[in-house]
């Protein structure tokens, strides 16, 4: 396998492909949102469970590819304990993680295993795939107005 | 290259048709020398759109750098070459396609437009409620949203015929849905996704009995095997010129003469009129008068150097080159666990559409693009197909008359070593 493989296909996003974690709905959920890639069918569908301004549960179900799955998986590990605003600042950085040129500084939290999708930025067609969960993410944290 | 005997079945005149040498054809397609991701470039999505031979390349150059004028209007010498350049591409399309009138053969921008325009020029004036049109569930985007677009608009009920498992029509519902309210049967000739080949002669002698009209999708068929109009017996065929080894732009309706002159225009404009008034206009003849606008000339002269190409080639030949590849194609990905060919093996077209177990197929694509072997991978533009057979995505590898049968080893070698990478094997 190229050293480009490699790098996209790390073992944390095989292992969280394979075994993805959080994966099932959350009955009590407040917050439910969902994403969908129409150029290839990938769904996620996101839960929250948000208390006083912190997300304290996140879950997922879906079908899809093994970068937009264990995207969804680290994420969901990675928003536990997290207050709203820190969840959009994750958000960002992860963005900005997949798209930006390899040599331009990281803004924003640190990112932590998050980290394992750096390579996706060397596949621009791949990019929707990783960031499938996150745009479920935003319109779940945007559903705030309607509580 | 040896030619499996067994290809010859069912294609009629195959023994006369010298075998294609795909390394010979190769040679003609200046794309398939390049490299991708350092690797000699394996092209196994020409379902999606074919390679350009060097003549159709250069007719279109030639075009443009000596005879590009607009056509049917001007007086002047290069008007008249580039109308001379047009209709004779016309006439050789409508002979490639078996047409005995050329004024049959409408230049569309490909199949999706044709049969928009069959929705619009003829259905929308000729259907309304309480008539019907037969589909069905193997159908492109292209043959099925036209259709639900009209029903949207005139009340015309959509029915649809259904797949078996193993990807063939389920003709036992033909009598109970094929009723006199069918106005017209539209369907795939060959599936871009199950590779399957329709039984034309069977449902063209039923919807005839019911008295209604039938539309073929040709994207599939007119470039891979002989297609005649008048054998097919179908009153309208659609394709497209760049699944052919045209160019983009460019594709075809043909119709039987008296359906084009009782059809209404689809788009208004130049081109398309015989006199025009404040108060209103009247109509060119067909096929002008469902061609506004200045056409897509240099494009419709290179599908007719691709219809040439294709035709020193022999299609004969061509369906037989595709027959061997298939069944070296179901021999060889047989050895890969997990793998799963959709679609029948018998009589098919050369799009194979698979799934591998435990590797979604955008991993897969992008696992065999780093060694430069290029497939499809998604739902190929046929979400009902996908949702009958319960899949969310597949990946598709298909072939044409420059692939060989090391690149098909190449490809199973990479579904291979994709099952390595993700700790399959």
């Amino acid at each position: 396998m190229s050293a480009d493989l490699r790098e996209l296909y790390q073992e944390v996003i095989l292992d969280h492909h394979l075994r993805p974690r959080n994966f099932a709905a959350l009955p009590d959920a407040d917050r439910v949102a969902e994403g969908y890639n129409p150029l290839c069918g990938d769904r996620v569908k996101l839960f929250l469970r948000v208390e006083d301004d912190v997300i304290v549960e996140a879950t997922f179900q879906g079908a899809g590819c093994a970068i937009s799955t264990a995207s969804a998986s680290v994420m969901t590990e990675a928003l536990a304990g997290r207050s709203v605003a820190e969840a959009e600042a994750l958000a960002d950085a992860f963005q900005a993680l997949v798209t930006r040129p390899e040599e331009a500084p990281g803004e924003g939290p640190d990112l932590g295993k998050l980290e394992v999708f750096a390579g996706v930025r060397d596949y621009p067609v791949r990019i929707k795939c990783a960031t499938l969960a996150w745009h479920a993410l935003r319109a779940a944290l945007a559903q705030e107005g309607a509580e | 290259m040896i030619v499996d005997p067994r290809a010859a079945e069912g294609v009629g005149a195959v023994a006369t048709a010298a075998p294609l040498d795909p390394e010979r054809v190769r040679a003609d397609f200046p794309l398939l020398a390049r490299e991708v991701n350092g690797r000699p470039l394996v092209y196994l999505d020409s379902a999606a759109t074919s390679q350009k031979p060097e003549a159709v390349l250069r007719a279109m150059d030639t075009f443009y750098r000596r005879h590009n004028a607009t056509v049917h209007r001007g007086a002047h010498t290069l008007a008249a070459e580039a109308t001379d350049a047009y209709e004779g591409a016309r006439a050789t399309v409508a002979r490639f396609i078996g047409a005995a009138d050329a004024r049959e053969l409408v230049f569309t921008r490909g199949t999706t437009e044709a049969i928009n325009l069959v929705a619009h020029g003829w259905a929308e004036s000729t259907l309304g409620p309480g008539d019907a049109v037969l589909l069905t569930e193997m159908e492109h985007h292209s043959n099925l949203v036209p259709w639900q677009l009209l029903a949207a608009r005139t009340g015309v009920e959509l029915r649809f015929l259904r797949l078996t498992d193993g990807g063939e029509l389920d003709l036992a519902d033909l009598d109970r849905l094929l009723d006199r309210r069918v106005k017209l049967v539209a369907f795939v000739h060959v599936s871009n996704s199950v590779g399957t080949t329709n039984p034309v002669a069977r449902l063209v002698a039923a919807a005839k009995a019911v008295g209604a009209r039938v539309l073929v999708d040709g994207a599939q068929s007119v470039p891979h095997r002989p297609v005649d109009v008048a054998a097919l017996g179908v009153d309208f065929l659609a394709f497209s010129g760049h699944k052919m080894a045209g160019p983009t732009g460019i594709g075809g309706l043909w119709a039987r003469r008296e359906l084009l002159e009782a059809m209404g225009p689809f788009l208004g404009g130049g081109e398309m009129i015989r006199r025009v008034t404040l108060a209103g206009s009247t109509w060119a003849d067909v096929p002008a008068k469902f061609e506004a606008g200045t056409p897509p000339i240099a494009e419709a002269v290179g599908l007719a150097a691709a219809a040439d190409y294709l035709s020193a080639l022999g299609m004969d030949a061509v369906r037989a080159h595709e027959r061997v590849l298939v069944d070296h194609a179901f021999g060889a990905l047989a050895d890969v666990p997990g793998l799963v060919v959709y679609g029948p093996q018998a009589d098919r077209g050369g799009a194979l559409t698979f799934t591998l177990e435990g590797i979604h197929a955008h991993d897969l694509s992008t696992i065999l693009d780093a060694s430069g072997i290029a497939i499809r991978a998604g739902h190929h533009c046929t979400m009902p197909l996908h949702d009958r057979l319960g899949l969310v995505a597949s990946a598709r590898a298909s072939f044409y008359v420059y692939t060989t049968l090391a690149e098909i080893d190449l490809l199973v070698a990479g579904l291979h070593a994709a099952r390595e990478v993700f700790g399959l094997s």
